[in-house]
């Protein structure tokens, strides 16, 4: 393929031009054409104004914050080992049903105080996190590790069989069908107006859960030692352990802080959703790799961007076209991103995507 | 089952490295015939309407899936997790062509091409399953290349997602294509709905298309869902054009491109492979395979219902490629026979109340695809060449490092 497209790149083609345009701005004009449309509908239209949209953007934010919390899973551990890690929708799946028994463990019901209930949640967080992590670390150990000389198509399909060896755990755990969680935080109740935006208890709780994350991870990988090794074994894993580093340690870290970074998700759509089943882990993650993609893969801001501009388009597609056309739309997006730019809104061209 | 001949084969040395004895070329291939006598005289030892001549079928029918997609991943080695897709398309060709779906067709009298019987009596469009295995193949061979064109400027598991991705929205047409009224397409609404009447709907969702026509054979006596021999003797008479095909593609020019585009894409380019054509090729040949099978499980279950295409079917049919192993023919055969039988026959009736047994509160079917993600990581872990490996595929798969640095983690830790 790059044999065959280098004369094309150097001709100076009629259609070059336009060519150029689709490559830069391609993706970007696939992305507005959703809401300048629904925007266009909504002015135009006698019964909805603009704070239609602006409601499928608060919606879009928060649920977004927990694709961007799953995608950085995936960005981590592809920027490091190259590998999908297909069992990370399942992760985060484990780290809901984590955090929803721990919550009936500890006995928060929609009656505890504000006080307490914010306790409870501060403790859940960590555990739910925790669960995930080591889940991810343990995935990492049994399943990736032996195969780390072998084709990629090898861990890629050991990926695949642990999701499915996962959700036959949620299976068991909590039953075929979906259940229902108690509503601890209210999620849906409206706690600020802006001109007919409402933004609800919900979420606040996404917001104020992903953001201290988000930073905490990025001050994590740009400031410590351990960090640095991360990004050292990402750019080149031999120099890495000539240097000192130990690889093995820094990937199963890797896959530890993902998993981590899951789980909180996991926690956040419990009490966003108040309702959890073993099968929410596949789409979710294959929405969440979508915005790994979108932000180009590797790329940690990218991923966070992903992850909302999905949730926006999720939002917009529930609320105007139908919930039970969103994953395919969504699947649309990923396809078309795959065509006009494989390499993502902040990503740079890579191996795999160019 | 005949799997038992297929044990010379099994010489491969158990580790993969070196064959302690080969057989000599001409033998794969002579032992096509063999396997068709012995798979062909076995229904005589069956009740003809029994559960064991149904499984024997329905693994027949998996084998050519599993051939099909044996050409993407196995040969090509393009993994695709969207297979899932040519059945459904398949089964569709079927259902829409097979059966009384559109019944307002042609005033309510129908189309009938070819068939006999009690079907052509019927409104909705009849054609014979022969014909509408030209037409599924048709549309799966255009739908094969059609997912093959996003993926051409990718590689390794970003086709795989691609796929996947195709394979779901392919899922999610059939389950809400109940919304979709054909009256209701732009442009074409006034045409479909003089033609197929006001709320003919695109696909009948999660109810499904039931009954469909069942298979007309001319001058043989009509297929009964009593007597199954005719049904099997059928799919193993497709199982026999698509195993010569199988062979004589991949022996061709075709395959070997195939095979050199898979090793090392760049090295292979330059040595003059077309890259974008044999790699469409390949997404064509192995959809159409899986068109013909679904076409025939459509009429062999006689319901094309959109529960039947989710994911993990594709996963199931990937699951017998790598359980046979990527690339060999004979053990893609052994693979989609046996993990058929594990699907349909040993989970389901044999194991099924064991847990039970322990005093643990679930069946064995609740977690048969815990039991295949099993299988996929430990057959990758411990034995990634397949039990039947394919002597070049072997090679790659565990001196992966001496090939072509490209598709590995390159010098990873």
């Amino acid at each position: 393929m790059e044999a065959a497209s280098v004369p094309a790149a150097r001709s100076t083609a009629p259609g070059q031009a336009v060519r150029n345009f689709i490559a830069k701005y391609g993706l970007i004009v696939v992305l507005l054409i959703m809401p300048v449309v629904f925007a266009i509908q909504d002015i135009t239209s006698e019964t909805d104004n603009l704070s239609r949209l602006g409601n499928n953007l608060v919606a879009g934010v928060s649920n977004g914050a927990i694709w961007a919390l799953v995608a950085i899973g995936y960005t981590l551990v592809y920027g490091i080992v190259e590998l999908i890690n297909f069992a990370h929708g399942e992760v985060f799946m484990i780290g809901s049903f984590v955090a929803a028994g721990f919550l009936a463990t500890i006995g928060l019901t929609q009656d505890t105080g504000t006080g307490l209930l914010i306790v409870g949640l501060l403790i859940t967080l960590p555990v739910a996190m925790l669960g995930s992590g080591l889940l991810n670390t343990m995935i990492e150990r049994v399943a990736y590790r032996p195969l780390r000389s072998a084709p990629k198509l090898a861990p890629l399909i050991t990926a695949v069989g642990f999701s499915f060896i996962l959700q036959n755990v949620g299976l068991l755990w909590r039953g075929g069908s979906q259940q229902g969680i108690p509503d601890l935080i209210r999620s849906q109740h409206e706690l600020i107006n802006i001109s007919g935006v409402q933004i609800s208890n919900g979420d606040i709780l996404a917001v104020c859960v992903t953001i201290p994350l988000l930073l905490a991870m990025t001050t994590f990988i740009g400031q410590s030692r351990l960090g640095k090794a991360m990004r050292a074994t990402a750019q080149d894993p031999d120099a890495a352990r000539l240097m000192g580093i130990n690889v093995d340690t820094t990937i199963s870290l890797t896959f530890l802080i993902g998993g981590m970074l899951a789980g909180a998700g996991g926690l956040i759509y419990a009490l966003y959703q108040t309702t959890i089943w073993y099968f929410q882990g596949f789409t979710a993650g294959l929405v969440a790799f979508t915005a790994a993609v979108m932000g180009g893969i590797g790329n940690i801001r990218g991923a966070v961007l992903g992850g909302f501009i999905i949730g926006f388009i999720q939002q917009m597609s529930d609320n105007r076209i139908g919930a039970e056309w969103t994953p395919a739309i969504v699947f649309v997006y990923l396809i078309l991103i795959m065509v006009f730019k494989p390499s993502g809104l902040l990503g740079e061209e890579t191996r795999e995507a160019g | 089952m005949s799997t038992t001949a297929t044990a010379p084969e099994t010489g491969a040395a158990p580790s993969g490295r070196r064959s302690r004895f080969e057989l000599p070329p001409w033998a794969e291939k002579a032992f096509i015939p063999v396997f068709l006598v012995v798979v062909a005289v076995l229904p005589f030892g069956m009740s003809s309407g029994g559960t064991l001549i149904g499984n024997a079928t329905l693994a027949l029918a998996y084998v050519i899936m599993a051939l099909g997609l044996n050409v993407v991943v196995g040969f090509a080695g393009l993994l695709d997790l969207g297979y899932v897709a040519f059945f459904a398309i398949g089964a569709y060709t079927m259902g829409w062509l097979g059966s009384g779906f559109f019944a307002e067709v042609n005033h309510q009298t129908g189309v009938h091409i070819g068939v006999s019987g009690f079907a052509s009596h019927l409104p909705g469009i009849h054609l014979n399953f022969f014909l509408v295995l030209v037409f599924a193949v048709l549309f799966t061979t255009i739908a094969g290349m059609l997912i093959g064109l996003p993926t051409l400027r990718l590689r390794g598991d970003y086709i795989a997602i691609v796929t996947l991705a195709f394979g779901e929205i392919i899922g999610r047409i059939a389950v809400n294509g109940d919304e979709i009224k054909l009256s209701g397409v732009p442009l074409l609404g006034g045409v479909l709905e003089n033609t197929f009447g006001k709320d003919q709907t695109f696909t009948a969702g999660r109810q499904g298309i039931t009954p469909v026509d069942k298979i007309d054979v001319p001058f043989v006596d009509p297929f009964t869902s009593l007597n199954l021999r005719p049904w099997y003797w059928v799919a193993l008479f497709l199982v026999a054009i698509v195993l010569f095909v199988n062979f004589r593609v991949r022996d061709s020019r075709l395959g070997r491109a195939w095979i050199a585009l898979r090793e090392d894409e760049v090295a292979a380019v330059a040595m003059g492979v077309p890259s974008v054509k044999t790699k469409l090729l390949a997404y064509g040949t192995g959809a159409a395979f899986g068109g013909v099978a679904g076409a025939y499980l459509g009429s062999f279950l006689n319901t094309v219902n959109a529960d039947q295409f989710q994911f993990y079917f594709s996963i199931l049919v990937l699951g017998m490629v790598i359980l046979g192993g990527l690339g060999s023919i004979w053990g893609v055969v052994l693979g989609a026979i046996t993990l058929s039988f594990i699907n349909n026959w040993l989970i389901p009736d044999v194991l099924n109340s064991l847990p039970g047994d322990f005093g643990l509160d679930f069946d064995m079917t609740q977690i048969t695809f815990a039991i295949y993600g099993f299988l996929l990581v430990i057959m990758m872990i411990l034995r990634p060449q397949g039990l039947l490996p394919e002597r070049r595929r072997a090679e790659e798969m565990t001196h992966g490092e001496e090939t072509s640095s490209e598709t590995l983690y390159t010098a990873r830790a």
